[in-house]
């Protein structure tokens, strides 16, 4: 490392020792496997779905049992309506239910965080919310509920907090101690090491339990509006799978699968994107390896 | 034990040898909670301006002794005087002490600049007031290109610089090391005592290092504390009035070799003495 300032600097030790550097160069990758890595994916897609439908027209096989991909293509299309509007209450209830659990998972993690009887209290209610099947509580929520959309966003709420509390809480606790002894040293205030030691400590783990309860939440709010049935007076995409279940739409069946597929893998990716992103300066589990 | 006032201190600051101790450790014992003891009955007035070592083996209650002065963690009994520092409203003393621990303890989602600017941050200190302090502490490590630079893209050697430019940023009175490059290579380890002890000749600060190794103590201190463990405790307090600058002519000179011995005897001396415990 021969820089041209270090002459210019006044101070005693103003040599580094080449030795001592180690900067990590830059990760290239090379255009051939970026192509690669977004190709190989599609052409794989490509031949399943050529396979399914050679294996449907090769044996015959009827379309309410196993339609051909061209069916659930066309259903996508001539249903759409419906379909894009039940898409829309389970975004609805996914987003905002996940919504709810990022800021409650986060804000009861730093309360238990801050006083261990708190801790000590809360807790094991959190557990038992957590391991307790969503289905079992949920005929007791529609009760309860005043609408079944309310009923519907408590359940995917329900499931998708608990990961966020846990994993925030294991990485408020798993600051180094050396750093609150040092925090401790320099007279910082419980709010001065929450905000510029415990968070920013605790935000992988937080991510982590983001990119979890995301796909939780979808999943909870499919099986809660399972176990609501016809209740559902506003009907997500589960709704349109028994529909289409009961009424042998097998293409439809199909197209409301993918969109529900769909829709968890966008929530992943964006989880994902948003985690990737705030690490990515410092995190190990966002910087390439090199040996 | 030799009264550490009468230490030859060569150090540029002998003129404030004379003058009050910095810090007065008065009888200070530290019984942990399950029943060791770690520290009984240790006396020491630390001199501004000197460079002491604590040298001992394992166990000998050097690193409590550091975290005592500290301020983590409070004695059983006994207490510290600050006879120069300043009090609070409490009637507690504010000495301005930095801390050098054995790893690095950077923040890893924080740049080098973002860690040496903590200690200032923690005061209510800008990023804008703060600029000057920060660059200067890292020009004093050789640092001041990699500002910007994250821990993990560091060597060993450097982050040990990010930590001690954090040390130094406050201005401290006091510097505690507690075994600082004891994780270090040996050639890594070498510079980086050649750089603390030109800081320390510029800029003439009080320097507690806690070292097991006597070739360190003896190339950086004018006085070594020797301690012996069960219970841990201070068995020999020499001077070391080797005249500073020290470089590797010093290293290699037979007064240097004098002097590790006496003080390898005193430290196996005081090893010897748990033999029969």
């Amino acid at each position: 490392m021969t820089d041209p300032d270090v002459n210019k600097m006044t101070a005693p030790t103003n040599q580094i020792d080449p030795s001592e550097v180690d900067l990590l160069p830059p990760v290239k990758t090379f255009p051939v496997e970026r192509v690669l890595r977004v190709a190989i994916p599609i052409i794989m897609l490509g031949l399943l779905v050529l396979l399914w439908a050679w294996y449907v027209d090769a044996y015959d096989v009827p379309h309410y049992i196993l339609p051909s991909p061209m069916r659930v293509a066309t259903a996508m299309v001539t249903d759409w309506p419906i379909l894009s509007a039940a898409l829309v209450i389970t975004l609805e209830i996914t987003l905002t239910a996940l919504g709810i659990a990022l800021v409650g998972g986060l804000g009861l993690a730093i309360l238990m965080s801050q006083s261990r009887w708190i801790e000590l209290a809360l807790y094991p209610y959190a557990v038992i919310l957590q391991v307790t099947p969503i289905v079992a509580i949920a005929p007791l929520i529609l009760i309860y509920a005043p609408t079944t959309y309310s009923a519907l966003l408590i359940c995917a709420w329900l499931v998708a907090f608990f990961p966020i509390l846990s994993n925030t809480t294991q990485g408020l606790k798993s600051t180094d101690h050396n750093l609150l002894n040092l925090f401790e040293l320099y007279g910082a205030s419980r709010w001065q090491t929450l905000y510029y030691l415990k968070l920013p400590n605790a935000l992988p783990y937080f991510l982590a339990g983001l990119r979890i309860a995301g796909g939780l939440a979808l999943i909870a709010a499919v099986v809660a509006e399972f176990a609501a049935g016809s209740a559902g007076a506003q009907s997500g995409l589960a709704f349109r799978l028994l529909e289409s279940q009961f009424r042998l739409n097998i293409p439809r069946l199909f197209a409301a699968l993918i969109l529900l597929s769909a829709t968890g893998v966008v929530i992943f990716s964006i989880t994902s994107l948003v985690s990737h992103l705030f690490l990515r300066k410092w995190h190990e589990s966002a910087l390439k390896r090199e040996n | 034990m030799t009264n550490g006032t009468a230490t030859a201190d060569t150090s540029p600051s002998v003129a404030d040898a004379a003058s009050k101790p910095l810090v007065s450790l008065k009888g200070i014992s530290k019984t942990f909670s399950n029943g060791t003891v770690a520290l009984q009955n240790m006396t020491l007035d630390i001199q501004q301006g000197q460079f002491i070592s604590l040298l001992g083996p394992s166990g000998c209650g050097k690193s409590t002794a550091l975290r005592i002065i500290a301020g983590l963690g409070d004695p059983t009994s006994g207490n510290i005087e600050w006879p120069t520092s300043g009090y609070d409203a409490t009637g507690k003393a504010m000495p301005e002490i930095s801390f050098v621990f054995q790893e690095p303890t950077l923040m890893p989602w924080a740049t080098v600049f973002g860690n040496v600017w903590l200690p200032l941050r923690l005061k209510g200190i800008s990023k804008k007031d703060a600029r000057e302090r920060v660059e200067e502490a890292l020009d004093m490590v050789g640092l001041h290109n990699f500002a910007n630079a994250y821990p993990r893209e560091l060597s060993g050697g450097m982050k040990m610089r990010v930590s001690i430019a954090r040390a130094l940023v406050t201005r401290p009175k006091l510097l505690l090391m507690d075994e600082p490059f004891a994780a270090l290579d040996e050639i890594t380890r070498h510079k980086l005592n050649d750089d603390l002890l030109r800081l320390w000749e510029t800029f003439g600060w009080t320097v507690l290092f806690v070292t097991h190794s006597v070739y360190e103590s003896v190339y950086l201190s004018n006085r070594i504390v020797v301690m012996a463990a069960r219970p841990g405790r201070v068995v020999n307090d020499m001077a070391v009035p080797a005249p500073y600058p020290r470089d590797d002519t010093f290293r290699t000179s037979s007064v240097y070799n004098d002097f590790c011995r006496d003080a390898s005897s005193a430290l196996h001396a005081a090893m010897g003495a748990n033999d029969h415990l």
